[in-house]
Formats: structure tokens, sequence, C-alpha cells
């Protein structure tokens, strides 16, 4: 049971956030372009993920257990931990916070200045859009099939991915602006903690580790990661206000 | 020759990403654990040592870097 929430909560968050991403450059080309070429690109790059999730997640079902906890461990633990370096970076100043406004407007200036045609796709449109989704899907499509193939319950994380993908899409289609609201960092951080502390628990259960308390051990782990997390933006927090002192 | 250094290049960035030592020492630290545990070791406290310190190094190199 608490699996599978963190099993949907992983996925929903890490699919919310990234869809964010992807919103303010499809919203960036659909505005300053047209929808009809924005829409079939970002259509097209959700059906490309859609085949790279079911081609991939039955085949790794073949995968004896131990060794496919391992593989997924040790990626859910290398994104984890990047997740979280950038998320720590970010809430302690090192590393500028993500601008969703900022990047719309830049996005905005080169749909605008890039040529148009007569065409009946705008391929200009097309490609951003298709990129775009594309790109920032990609590794939600590895954390939904890496984290629902260790669990060997990849359908219960496709539909954590798709439920956040259905609530970004509505409300960027409601409201037309990029959604700069929403606490991206913190959302990252939630997301971090959460691949941090499964990559620990099945590499460590591939490597024939016996948790104390067995399952109940994710509790534990994870608290663990978000103390030593907070301590950290903590410590770069202070870090970052001295060099600002030392500047000035 | 160019695309496929670009596509082992998107790889390298999408899986290693800005700090090849999380990448490595994850890698270190799991086939660590996996000989501990074969050998009869309890080593479940390894990985999340190992991890911590990880992130820690990796947190503290990066704000280094860029005071400097």
């Amino acid at each position: 049971m608490t699996h599978d929430a963190f099993l949907v909560a992983a996925s929903f968050l890490a699919c919310a956030v990234e869809m964010v991403e992807a919103l303010t450059i499809v919203l960036a080309v659909g505005v300053t372009r047209g929808w009809r070429s924005a829409i079939i690109g970002t259509v097209a790059a959700l059906c490309v993920l859609g085949v790279f999730v079911a081609v991939l997640g039955p085949a790794l079902a073949f995968v004896p257990i131990d060794s496919l906890r391992i593989f997924v461990g040790c990626l859910l633990l290398i994104f984890g931990l990047q997740w979280l370096r950038k998320a720590i970076l970010r809430a302690s100043g090192f590393k500028a916070l993500h601008d969703e406004d900022a990047i719309f407007l830049e996005e905005e200036r080169a749909a605008q200045d890039a040529s148009r045609s007569d065409a009946a796709i705008d391929w200009y449109t097309f490609t951003v859009a298709f990129k775009g989704v594309l790109l920032e899907g990609l590794e939600v499509a590895f954390i939904v099939i890496t984290f629902g193939s260790a669990q060997r319950n990849v359908g219960l994380a496709v539909v954590g991915a798709v439920a956040a993908a259905v609530v970004v899409l509505s409300v960027g289609l409601v409201v037309h602006r990029p959604l700069s609201r929403v606490p991206e960092n913190t959302m990252k951080f939630a997301v971090g903690v959460m691949l941090t502390t499964f990559g620990m628990f099945w590499s460590g259960e591939g490597s024939g580790v016996s948790w104390p308390g067995g399952d109940a051990a994710i509790i534990g782990l994870l608290a663990c990661v978000l103390g030593a997390s907070l301590a950290l933006v903590s410590i770069a927090r202070r870090r970052h206000a001295l060099a600002e002192a030392t500047l000035t | 020759m160019r695309y496929l250094v670009a596509f082992g290049r998107f790889w390298y960035d999408f899986v290693v990403g800005d700090d090849w030592r999380i990448a490595v020492g994850v890698v270190a630290t799991v086939a660590v654990v996996y000989l501990a545990t074969h050998r009869g070791a309890d080593a479940w406290w390894l990985m999340p040592c190992a991890v911590l310190a990880l992130l820690s190094v990796s947190i503290v190199h990066a704000t280094r870097a860029q005071r400097r």
C-alpha cells in the first residue's frame, strides 16, 4: 500500500513538474504561431513517449527481479540525487530558480523571429512543441518504467503520470499562460527525495540486503534523506549568504 | 559521426547529468554493498551512509566551485 502510494505520488509529481516546463514551450509557440501545429507536435511526442513506455515496460518484466532492482535502483538513485542536487542548489540561491515567465518570453521571441510558410503544418511550431514535450517527457517515461517495473506495476505509475499530464494541460489550456506559480522547486525536491529513497531500497534489496523492519525501512530511509537534504539546504544557504556578504 | 557524438552526448547528459561523481559513486556503492552482502556482512547501513555522503560531497563541490 505504502509502495503504491509512493509510486503514484512520485510519477504524478515528476510528470507535473516536467509538464509545466513543456507547457511553457508549447504555449509560447501556440500563442505566437497558431495552435494546430503546436497541438499536433504535442500529441505526436506524447504518442512516442507512450510507445516507449508500452514497449519497454512489459519487456522489463522478463528480467529477473534482483538484477532488475539493482539496475533500476542505480538509475533511480542517479536521477534522484541529480534532482535533489539541483533543488538544493536552487533553494539555497546557488542556482537560479526556473522562471517560466522568462522562458515563455524567450520562446515567444524566437517563434516570432522564425520564418513562416503557407504549408498545412508549420514545421517550426511542430518541431519546437514535439522536441519540448519529448525531451521533458523522456525523464518521466524513465521514472514511470523504472519505478513501475521494480514494483511490477507499470500501470499504476502510468496512471500517476497521465493524471498529472491531464491536470497540467487542462489548467494550461484554461489560463493560457505559463504556470509560473507552481512551486516547481519544491516539487522537484520531493521527487528527488522519493527517487533517492526508493533507489536505495531497491538496489539494496537487489543486492541481497536485509532491511531492518522490512518494507517499513522505506519510511526511515525517507526521513534520513529528507533530514539530510534540508540540512544541506540550510548549510548551502549560509554559504551563499556568506559569499554575497564577501562580495558587497 | 557528428550525429553519433551528439547521440552519445545526449544520453551522457541524460543519465550522468551535471555531476559525474554521483553516477560513479552510486555504481561503486551498490557494487560494494552487493559484495559485502554476498560475503555474509549485514551491510544495509552502508547504502544510506554512502548515498548521503555522495550528495553532501556533490553539494559542497558545487557551492565551492561557484564561490570561487
